[in-house]
């Protein structure tokens, strides 16, 4: 190539690469402005700058529109979320990627089969699910426990990551040596404290990416949320969705987007921490919902 | 032999836990989508009358169903062909060319992808807001003073594209990371000897790039696939909610507004059955079409 077509070619990146990159940035920056703005300077052009900290939004946010109950409940069912599965999926994925027993290969076809399996598919045959229980539970003690509940809502979102997580650590599980194990069992350890004690902290690369993967999912997820607590209590991004609607009838929308601040802070601060095991985590598995 | 029982015995106490959950929580629930697809179930009445493919049958010929398929169809074929374009051509970019700045890239076109669907729609519910949204505010400089805002949500032929919109704004970082994963494990010298022969950089992509990580772009046709028809459904549901007068109702969003809006839950989990079959269909015929001979470096 000659030196002018190169040169127009290298203009040419860079553009596209900037383009993109400003409508990505640009309308993040512009929530986190648009969320200390005063109701006032809604109004005519968007593009002006807030005339101070308006940090009244933030305070709104928590108090008015209950964003901090709301949180609060989204770091439970997210925490709990992440501790059920790793329980859950750790004992799981060592047994199935170490040891050789009858029926291993259904349920591994099982569990990869649960991978195209979605939740946007089968939450309302869970939410009946969770109904008739309920039914039946009041009936004996007089009280429903089911529906509404953030410990039931914790384990569901771990059990609807079983697939994805399972298979995830299987693999990871397979490419350690097994000396490790042999070594154990010879020094008389049983099969529980050299999985404990041996295996699962070998296994730490995938657990964190487990961990960051569904941290992102748990917290971010509505659908379940929204279709399962019903009630007053709700997660983080649905109680957004109430605040989105009330507030745009009231025209409050300083605290609509510091609600909005309030839902992806955590996300951006943790994604800007890990963002090099995120991406390389991502190659590893490479699925989504 | 005590030891092979004791092995059996820990083996099934380490499955027990998450076969329990998978079975409660995702296979009966899944078992149950078609079980209920076949039954007239009113909701609120418990009554439950096995009409055996009766609710399909209504299904094909509900104007709004019909609707709700173009629709899916449409956002699946649009968000596909293009992010795969955006998406391919920047990690291109990223991972051939030496560009100032690499780390900041891919790290910025990434960030859609940690964000919730709510938060990305509630940003593109300013951007496309009529009266005073950004969109709206950087058309009306090239515009006259007094034109009207388009309404990106409000207008029954525009609103589907507003979707598609932020949905390829959402994918395509996420993409790119995993196209360049495989792009950069091709080997340098394959380039040097291509361009060695005289062949330019878009050859060197069409003839080289392109064919090394095709089975890559293969598996993620079929992600294409899932994902356009579950996001799309989290965007209608807070963006639109299926309107303006369901002009962006898609499969799973009118499913969810059968099922737990009206309580006709037979009906709904009908058009589950069908959005079930159809995926998986899509996904397969898709799967052979783009087979090719599988190039190995």
């Amino acid at each position: 190539m000659d030196k002018k077509t190169n040169r127009l070619y290298r203009i040419f990146i860079y553009v596209a690469l900037l383009t993109l990159a400003i409508s990505i940035i640009v309308p993040v920056v512009w929530v986190f402005l648009a969320s200390i703005k005063q109701d006032s300077e809604f109004y005519g052009s968007p593009w002006t700058m807030p005339l101070g900290m308006h940090l009244q939004n933030f305070a709104d946010a928590f108090e008015k529109a209950n964003m901090g109950e709301y949180f609060l409940n989204s770091v439970i069912a997210t925490g709990l979320g992440l501790i059920i599965l790793l329980v859950v999926a750790l004992p799981a994925a060592y047994v199935l990627a170490r040891f050789k027993f009858k029926g291993k290969k259904i349920i591994n076809l099982g569990f990869m089969s649960g991978l195209f399996i979605n939740v946007n598919y089968i939450v309302v045959p869970i939410f009946l699910m969770l109904l008739s229980w309920d039914k039946g539970v009041s009936q004996i003690i007089g009280q429903r426990i089911f529906l509404n509940n953030i410990f039931v809502l914790a384990v569901i979102y771990a059990a609807t990551a079983l697939p994805f997580t399972i298979y995830l650590l299987t693999s990871y599980f397979r490419t350690l040596p097994k000396a490790y194990e042999e070594a154990a069992y010879m020094d008389g350890s049983g099969y529980f404290r050299t999985m404990v004690k041996i295996m699962i902290p070998m296994a730490k690369p995938s657990i964190i990416t487990v961990i960051l993967f569904n941290f992102l999912s748990f917290w971010n997820e509505y659908i379940i949320a929204l279709t399962l607590m019903p009630g007053t209590s709700k997660t983080l991004p649905v109680g957004l969705i109430n605040l989105m609607q009330s507030q745009k009838a009231a025209a409050s929308y300083g605290s609509m987007y510091a609600g909005l601040v309030i839902v992806m802070l955590p996300t951006l601060i943790l994604y800007i921490m890990v963002q090099k095991k995120l991406t390389q985590g991502m190659t590893l598995g490479g699925l989504k919902d | 032999m005590n030891n092979r029982k004791q092995e059996r015995r820990f083996v099934w106490l380490c499955l027990a836990p998450a076969i329990l959950l998978f079975t409660i929580f995702m296979v009966f629930p899944t078992l149950n989508v078609f079980r209920m697809s076949l039954l007239k179930w009113g909701g609120l009445s418990a009554n439950q009358e096995f009409v055996g493919f009766n609710n399909f049958l209504i299904l094909f010929k509900d104007m709004n169903f019909i609707r709700s398929c173009q629709n899916t169809i449409l956002i699946i074929v649009l968000v596909a062909i293009i992010t795969l374009i955006f998406a391919v051509v920047f990690a291109a970019i990223l991972t051939r060319e030496k560009v100032k700045g690499e780390n900041f890239f891919r790290i910025i076109f990434y960030i859609p992808n940690v964000l919730s669907v709510v938060v990305i729609s509630s940003i593109f519910s300013a951007i496309y807001d009529p009266s005073n949204g950004l969109l709206n505010s950087i058309i009306g400089l090239f515009k006259p003073e007094n034109w009207e805002g388009i309404k990106f949500l409000g207008d029954q032929s525009i609103v589907i594209y507003a979707i598609i919109g932020t949905m390829i704004w959402q994918a395509i970082g996420y993409y790119m990371v995993m196209y360049m994963a495989s792009m950069s494990s091709i080997p340098e010298h394959l380039y040097e000897s291509a361009s060695l022969d005289g062949a330019n950089k878009i050859q060197q992509f069409f003839k080289i790039t392109l064919p090394l990580i095709w089975g890559n772009i293969r598996t993620t046709l079929t992600f294409y696939i899932i994902s356009s028809i579950n996001l799309s459904f989290l965007f209608v549901k807070v963006m639109t909610g299926g309107g303006p007068d369901g002009a962006s109702e898609v499969f799973l969003s009118y499913l969810y507004r059968q099922a737990y809006d009206n309580a006709t839950y037979g009906y709904g989990m009908a058009i589950g059955a069908i959005v079930f079959i159809f995926s998986f269909a899509l996904s397969a015929i898709v799967n052979h079409i783009t087979l090719r001979d599988d190039m190995e470096f």
